[in-house]
């Protein structure tokens, strides 16, 4: 095991802190020992005699400790929309939510559909030196739905999976090439699954839309587009993930795909279980988002896909727009929210509610995610990456845009009150991010 | 008098499904007595004089119809070259327009290629002569199967217990098809290494193994046929581009190291160099039987070409029913 240069020279002991624990499912009392940017060990005896010599002790003061989350969904903009973030302002973003690994979408400009654009988010991570940051590949060639990228190519350069971002691939021949073809290297397609000649509208159909004079996208148009998919991934025996579900027909469709043993998972994101589409209000452009937000039937759908594991993975949906692309009739805004920082106190809040326990939680945020992306992190074991998240999930608060590092400000959660704080985030047992209210001990 | 030839008794060559091993045997070994034949100066033979032998090609090709035609003039008869274009528009009628009207000539014998699969058994049946497929679409390509098979057989000694290869564009191949069916009435083991989209549905149930992990499939085997990539099929449909399928799927020494060190490597023709087949691979010498497999092309047409033309000695063109088959 070679040692990670990144890694603190001298080894940490984080003591008296909650181990939450997504794959034993458990949350033990105890501390855990850092070594050369692993985890050495870990459990609820560990330092009962006190702390080696040589190591470094941290007083977790009885905060939780999880694996860092691993996001799946971030657009850092880069190449193409640096105005709008960076691979340095998201990972900045990032390691302020919690998140210690994240992996960016293609659809820059230009579209990282080439071996060569794998290596550019690769090198600006590593100069960046902050969050582990990964890239999915396109899966058609500038995102245009027809030619497929070169998966082994782009597979080999790094790339974790394929995906042409906010695009669905709408041509069933497309799709199951790119599923069949996939299997070549066990490859994983990501399809975001909107039908687009249904997706023409703002928000979602129904009294609302109508109300407003929006065009409406209906609900139809992800089940028809993720009904459509699971037919070719049964044909293929491909693998699939169904990008940023919102629906209760959505989550159904899943459930009955699991239970035929297709190899079918799903994310969401917390806009999808926090709000319906009435936050849209007084056009809110704040909560325009792709897919749209739906009704609360639905919005509680997806809080039992998650509760029953039908919804594997929590994702932020990281999407930054400016003000030029939010100030606009509603029609004409962009989609999207911010969503890195505000990621785990939104998802507490399925734990506060009773929803899930902590383990199962970080199971969606920290756990599935990695081993989907087949990445190393999202455990607390040993031998596995010191990535980690020490919070209070307990500490009152509102969520303030103004504090966010991302470069903008697209939230309508400002303002919204929360529980849950990041005290301190850990990248291969580093603590590059510390809350003023972290251990002092952490501060050195 | 019975020759080894007039032994055999095939109306027309449709394809190789359905023929017993007998008659494959049969057949290549008719095939071997036109080897060192087609090796002296003098080349020509009498047996098929006085015939009329037409290359019937709707598809392009100058190798397999050349093929034919040496192998008709060889045996001494009258070879006349047709090519024309399958018309998308009226195909039915147009093929059938050509057969009847050929039909009226009184050939004795039609070599033909065409695009459609089926087309050739479809003219087979509207003619009096007999008929030789020379490729339909991606169903048969009986000749080529029987040459692949003589050219192992006389590197090899037999084709039974053979592990063979067969690599790359296996959906749009007739010649896979022809030589999995040869290869398993004979005996020998065949493998199908591609990548998924270029993998037919349900092959498994011709009795082959598939592979898409091209180093794993090529493991121990002792021949490798490679099938050339036609480049229309590239871009971003069923393959993403050429270095990323040459780079998984192409045959270079690296993965050759993978099959049997005395493997032998063999391709129907035309190579993409570079795409399917490295060159430092095609040209070594010692493992290359590609330039043998043209050799043992004219031979094996030449013996078809007897093989048919004997079952109508006794049989003038025009009493012949029409129709080969159901």
């Amino acid at each position: 095991m070679s040692r990670d240069d990144r890694a603190p020279l001298e080894p940490m002991a984080l003591t008296n802190v909650r181990l939450i624990d997504p794959a034993a499912g458990a949350e033990t009392k105890g501390g855990l020992l850092i070594r050369d940017g692993k985890i050495a060990d870990l459990g609820p005896g560990l330092f009962a005699s006190g702390v080696p010599e040589g190591v470094r002790g941290v007083d977790g003061g009885g905060a939780c400790l999880g694996p860092g989350l691993v996001d799946i969904r971030v657009h850092a903009c880069e190449p193409g929309e640096e105005h709008k973030e960076t691979i340095d302002t998201a990972a900045q973003g990032a390691l302020a939510g919690g998140v210690t690994t994240m992996v960016v979408l293609p659809d820059t400009d230009p579209v990282i559909d080439d071996a060569a654009l794998v290596e550019f988010v690769q090198r600006r991570a590593r100069q960046v030196k902050k969050a582990n940051v990964h890239c999915y590949g396109a899966v058609t060639l500038g995102l245009e739905g027809k030619e497929l990228c070169e998966f082994g190519m782009l597979s080999e350069a790094g790339a974790v999976a394929f995906t042409d971002g906010g695009k669905a691939v709408a041509s069933a021949i497309t799709m199951r090439r790119a599923l069949s073809y996939a299997r070549t290297f066990d490859a994983l397609i990501v399809q975001h699954p909107l039908e687009p000649s249904l997706s023409m509208g703002a928000m979602n159909e129904g009294e609302i839309a109508t109300r407003l004079g929006l065009p409406g996208i209906p609900v139809e148009a992800e089940a028809i587009m993720l009904e459509r998919d699971m037919r070719l991934v049964e044909l293929t025996g491909g693998r699939y993930h169904a990008a940023q579900i919102s629906c209760a027909e959505s989550v159904e469709i899943v459930r009955r795909a699991k239970k035929k043993g297709l190899r079918v998972t799903c994310d969401t994101a917390p806009p999808y279980f926090c709000l319906n589409e009435t936050s849209v209000g007084d056009y809110r452009t704040f909560a325009k988002l792709m897919p749209p937000l739906r009704s609360e039937m639905d919005r509680r759908a997806i809080v039992e896909g998650l509760r029953d594991g039908t919804v594997d993975v929590i994702c932020s949906d990281h999407w930054p727009q400016d003000q030029d692309s939010k100030r606009q009739p509603f029609i004409q805004a962009l989609p999207g929210i911010v969503g890195l920082e505000t990621l785990l106190p939104l998802s507490l809040e399925l734990v506060h509610n009773r929803f899930l326990s902590l383990p199962a939680l970080f199971q969606r945020l920290a756990l599935a995610p990695a081993k989907l992306m087949k990445l190393p992190g999202g455990r607390l074991e040993k031998g596995a990456p010191a990535d980690l998240v020490l919070f209070d999930p307990d500490r009152p608060r509102r969520i303030d845009v103004s504090s966010f590092r991302s470069k903008c400000k697209n939230s309508p959660f400002d303002e919204r009150p929360v529980q849950g704080q990041v005290l301190a985030t850990f990248v291969a047992g580093r603590a590059l991010f510390a809350d003023k209210e972290a251990p002092k001990a952490l501060a050195a | 008098m019975t020759s080894p030839a007039s032994a055999i008794k095939l109306r027309h060559l449709l394809g190789i499904e359905g023929l017993s091993p007998e008659t494959i045997s049969a057949l290549l070994d008719v095939s071997e007595t036109y080897i060192e034949q087609n090796r002296q100066l003098d080349k020509k033979q009498s047996s098929l004089r006085g015939r009329t032998i037409i290359n019937l090609f709707f598809e392009n090709s100058t190798r397999t119809r050349t093929s034919f035609e040496l192998a008709g003039k060889r045996l001494g008869g009258d070879v006349i070259n047709m090519q024309t274009s399958a018309s998308s528009v009226k195909k039915g009628e147009t093929l059938l327009d050509t057969a009847m009207t050929l039909n009226a000539m009184h050939p004795d014998l039609l070599v033909v290629r065409h695009p459609d699969s089926g087309a050739v058994q479809l003219l087979s049946e509207k003619v009096n002569c007999a008929v030789i497929n020379g490729g339909d679409g991606s169903h048969e390509h009986p000749t080529q199967a029987l040459l692949d098979a003589l050219t192992i057989r006389r590197r090899r000694g037999k084709l039974q217990g053979l592990l063979v290869a067969i690599c790359g564009d296996i959906l749009h191949s007739r010649v896979a098809r022809s030589n999995i069916h040869l290869l398993n009435t004979m005996g020998a083991r065949v493998r199908v290494i591609g990548p998924p989209t270029l993998m037919p549905a349900e092959i498994d149930r011709l009795g082959v193994e598939v592979f898409h992990d091209m180093r794993k499939g090529l493991t121990d085997v002792d021949i490798v046929m490679m099938l050339r990539l036609q480049t229309e099929r590239m871009h971003g449909s069923y393959v993403p581009s050429i270095p990323e399928y040459f780079r998984f799927f192409g045959l270079d020494n690296e993965k050759l190291s993978f099959a049997k060190p005395d493997a032998l490597i063999m391709h129907p023709g035309p190579m993409n160099r570079g795409v399917e087949i490295d060159s430092e691979v095609a040209d070594d010498i010692g493992r290359s039987l590609i330039h043998e497999q043209v050799e043992m092309g004219v031979a094996v047409r030449m013996a078809c070409l007897e093989v048919l033309m004997s079952q109508r000695r006794n049989e003038p063109s025009g009493s012949l029913p029409a129709g080969g088959g159901a």
